[in-house]
């Protein structure tokens, strides 16, 4: 008889007004992988924070091994062999590995002796698990789905039975997922229990034995993965059936509305970012550029929307030059029809402290309709607002809400309809549905594809390979800065993963 | 994932944890008159007496009020561009030489309300100017604005220090100072508003740079939330890569906010040399610069709250001289550490005790709950 590693009984918190969970009851078996999906904002962190002493129930129950648990500590949950892998890695990037893993578990006031024990431990760990990771090498220098390993091997340094991973998969490339599921499966069989919280339904059904489903802070299902589907987890997360895949037409390309040519663009330090990029993109078309995370396809989206200063290269927008590697100025390339969905809304796209109202002229501001001379018009923009809100259903409608207030999925909402609202011939955009609940998603590419309809030239980054291939007309690959491949919407998700992954590198450069 | 947002309700973020500070900080300041061997309660009665009890004490306590008002404005404006002005004493120092040169030039000839809008050029003008520099340095150079502001500081001190021992001393005086300025330099008190409510006055400062000091205090709350400008500012303050985004020029926000603060700082040297010594002495300001980012702080940045907390450090200091007086025990410099409690409990420890106070609202109601520290915000 399989034994509970964790249970939840009747676990309510509230924020506020919000019920983040509500009479939540888990069960998770020892030794299964057990996934927990739902949309962003349906609870599942919060119900896991609360397991991992970050936050107190306001009622109910927890279990560690069959008994009653009082977790009110992160050190709480460690000792009950709870560990936990954030979705932003807690490391120290200039400290080795072997100190990042110590870190918080000195055994006394010198590290010589802590650093020897920790050695030959991690040497253990390494070998049991297959976690090989040089425990001297600087966290800085490591790749991402190194530092994640690191992580892990924390979680199990301080003796982790119970793992609990939040998005693990976000910052991966498919290869490199891959690799972290074997791994997930190899603890399995070790006997560590796994709870995996995620969005993606497809990394459910590849690796959990379990999965339970939240929504608005209800659990509303668990089911064996075995016996369930995509499309029914999809309906269950959801609460009606969603569109995994939108509809569209063919592109009916057109004349050239943003073309770039040879661009190269620096970071602060001098690395190279964007190396030698040359793209076009059409009237009527949407162009995809799919990579990892930190390829450069940041850094491209900043020098053409003139928020960076590139190197060297020429961006032609309409047929007229943008001073790209000058004084290129984002208000003037507004005024030229170029629109920019920044992929870090919470920074550049959004004041989170201003109201919404304010964030709905960030960067119109200096648009007469909302000025009375240096005055701002604040009829003009409060009415502004409300008809955005009510076009884009942006919720809650009210424009006098502070912007953080907001969910990922209605903040991107408030981002689009600033900027589609303003009929750009050209609409660049990152990361369209980053941290975007998949009804959001839905609504979101849906407004993408009717911009492209209209005849508008859209240029799209995103690490979610699924949404590249199923917005895009083009798809670009981006690999340590330079263009590496392009692909029809019909490319396999393996393909453009070894294009990712700049395996086929001399082969694909075309 | 998302970040649960509820705050405390306004009343307990703009009322209660400010009054809570301000307890502490006079239970704290208790303690040490308990330990010079004085009756705290009396201490507490003759401070607020001495503030409020007569109508020459409010007239003082408006008065230092004023100065207050215009350095709480000055580092509040800068602050909302995210800029840490700390150099408000030294433009209001500059400011006073502008005042001085115009005062010096026309006292004889003109009447105050033709000299009074033309020193309020100057001060504005000459204090901004003394902003502009360490503001072009932050946006060009990227040299620390509160670096360069305190260096300019002790530059203006010691600029004034040359001019006032030098070329602005009449031939013979012994004193460091310019010569009194004539009748025609010299503001008209406003005491009779008090005295209109029955209150008798002796002889106090209060002057017409109180009005002043309001309506700057109302126009910067339209600067701040009305204008296009004040929107730039508050969106680089917030977040210069979204103000990059938005197509707003860092180094003209930078000069912009740098020099509306240095105008205010420079504004609040009317209040003393016109309205009161009527001449520019050494040190005229007094620390009053470093009040003001005291009292923005515990304004909220907010010009009704720096209004406010301009009144009770007026309070301070006019209550404070009073009880010097009263209580022989109680020195000069006690009354400068009562001041250094209220500065550190409301202003260097103002979320000290909100953590407390929302665990205190959540288990009371769930409704008002706050997770994290809130900033305040404008009308």
């Amino acid at each position: 008889m399989a034994q509970a590693a964790i249970e939840l009984i009747g676990i309510n918190k509230s924020f506020g007004a919000v019920r983040a969970n509500r009479d939540i009851n888990l069960e998770v078996t020892r030794g299964t992988i057990h996934g927990i999906v739902g949309e962003n904002g349906a609870g599942k962190s919060t119900l896991m924070s609360i397991l991992y002493g970050f936050y107190q129930a306001d009622s109910g129950e927890i279990r560690v091994g069959g008994k009653p648990a009082s977790i009110k500590t992160s050190n709480d949950a460690i000792a009950l062999g709870i560990g936990m892998v954030h979705q932003h890695f807690m490391l120290v990037d200039n400290f080795s590995v072997l100190e990042n893993i110590i870190l918080g578990a000195e055994s006394n006031a010198l590290l010589k002796s802590s650093i020897t024990k920790a050695r030959s431990e991690l040497d253990r760990l390494e070998r049991e698990y297959g976690l090989e990771v040089d425990p001297d090498a600087l966290i800085e220098e490591l790749p991402v789905g190194l530092q994640q390993r690191v992580e892990i091997l924390k979680a199990l340094y301080r003796g982790a039975e119970i793992l609990i991973l939040d998005e693990p998969t976000g910052v991966l490339t498919p290869a490199e997922a891959d690799h972290l599921f074997r791994i997930l499966k190899q603890l399995k069989e070790q006997g560590k229990t796994v709870v995996l919280i995620t969005h993606k339904l497809r990394e459910i059904m590849a690796i959990t034995d379990t999965v339970s489903v939240m929504r608005q802070g209800t659990m509303v299902a668990t089911r064996e993965t075995s016996k369930t589907t995509v499309e029914e987890l999809a309906e269950l997360m959801v609460g009606r059936r969603v569109l995994l895949r939108v509809e569209k037409g063919e592109a009916e390309a057109g004349a050239v509305k943003l073309s770039v040519r040879n661009l190269t663009v620096k970071d602060q330090r001098g690395v190279t970012m964007v190396d030698d990029v040359s793209l076009d993109v059409r009237a009527g078309e949407i162009v995809g550029i799919a990579g990892v995370a930190g390829n450069g396809q940041s850094e491209l989206l900043e020098a053409i929307s003139g928020i960076r200063r590139a190197v060297s290269g020429t961006v032609m927008l309409d047929g007229k030059p943008i001073d790209v590697t000058g004084v290129a100025d984002p208000g003037e390339l507004r005024d030229r029809g170029l629109a920019h969905v920044p992929e870090d809304r919470h920074h550049v796209g959004l004041v989170l402290a201003f109201e919404e109202h304010e964030n709905s002229i960030l960067g119109y501001h200096d648009k007469q309709r909302f000025l009375k001379g240096p005055f701002l018009n604040v009829d003009a923009i409060m009415a502004d607002a409300k008809d955005k809100i009510a076009k884009y259903d942006i919720r809650p409608g009210n424009p006098r809400l502070k912007t953080a207030n907001f969910s990922g999925g209605n903040q991107q909402k408030i981002v689009l309809a600033r900027e589609i609202e303003q009929d750009p011939g050209v609409l660049i955009v990152g990361q369209p549905t980053r941290g975007v609940d998949v009804g959001a998603i839905e609504f979101i590419h849906k407004r993408l594809i009717a911009m492209r309809d209209q005849g508008k030239a859209v240029l799209v980054v995103s690490v979610e390979l699924d949404e590249i291939r199923s917005l895009c007309d083009r798809i670009l690959v981006m690999f340590a800065g330079r263009i590496v491949g392009e692909r029809g919407p019909d490319a396999t998700e393996g393909e453009l993963g070894l294009l990712m992954a700049g395996v086929e590198q001399q082969e694909a450069a075309q | 994932m998302s970040t649960p947002y509820a705050k405390l309700p306004a009343w307990a973020d703009y009322g209660l944890i400010p009054l809570i500070n301000l307890s502490v900080a006079f239970i704290v300041a208790g303690l040490v008159v308990v330990l010079v061997g004085e009756n705290p309660f009396r201490a507490a009665v003759i401070l607020v007496e001495g503030a409020f009890g007569k109508g020459t004490g409010i007239a003082f306590t408006l008065f230092y009020a004023t100065t207050f008002i215009f350095t709480g404005l000055s580092v509040a404006v800068a602050a909302h561009c995210s800029l840490f002005n700390i150099g408000t004493e030294g433009q209001a120092y500059i400011g006073g030489l502008g005042i001085a040169l115009v005062c010096l030039s026309f006292d004889a000839t003109l009447p105050w309300w033709l000299i009074f809008p033309m020193a309020i050029v100057a001060a504005a003008a000459f204090g901004a100017l003394w902003g502009l520099i360490p503001a072009y340095l932050q946006a060009k150079r990227g040299s620390h604005i509160v670096i360069t502001t305190i260096m300019f500081n002790f530059i203006a001190a010691s600029v004034m220090v040359y001019l006032l021992v030098g070329p602005l001393k009449p031939a013979g005086s012994q004193a460091p100072q310019t010569r009194n300025f004539l009748s025609g330099a010299e503001l008209p008190k406003l005491n009779w508003v008090i005295e209109l409510f029955g209150a008798k006055i002796r002889s106090a400062p209060l002057n017409v740079c109180f009005l002043l000091a309001l309506v700057m205090a109302f126009l910067v709350w339209l600067l701040i939330w009305r204008t296009r400008l004040g929107y730039e500012m508050r969106t680089y303050g917030h977040s210069p890569k979204a103000a990059r985004y938005a197509g707003i020029s860092e180094t003209r926000i930078i000069i912009t906010a740098m020099m509306i603060s240095g105008a205010l700082a420079g504004m609040m040297a009317l209040n003393p040399v016109m309205g009161d010594q009527h001449n520019v002495a050494i040190d005229f300001v007094s620390g009053a610069g470093y009040v003001g980012i005291a009292v923005a702080l515990m304004g909220r940045l907010h010009p009704v709250g720096i209004v406010l907390a301009a009144i009770l450090f007026g309070m301070l200091y006019q209550g404070g001289a009073e009880l010097a007086f009263e209580m022989p025990a109680i020195s000069r410099d006690m009354i400068v550490i009562i001041q250094g409690l209220v500065i550190l409990f409301a202003g260097a420890l103002e979320h000290m005790f909100r953590p407390y106070i929302q665990a205190l609202f959540a288990s009371v109601s769930p409704k008002t709950v706050g997770m994290e520290a809130v900033k305040g915000k404008g009308a």
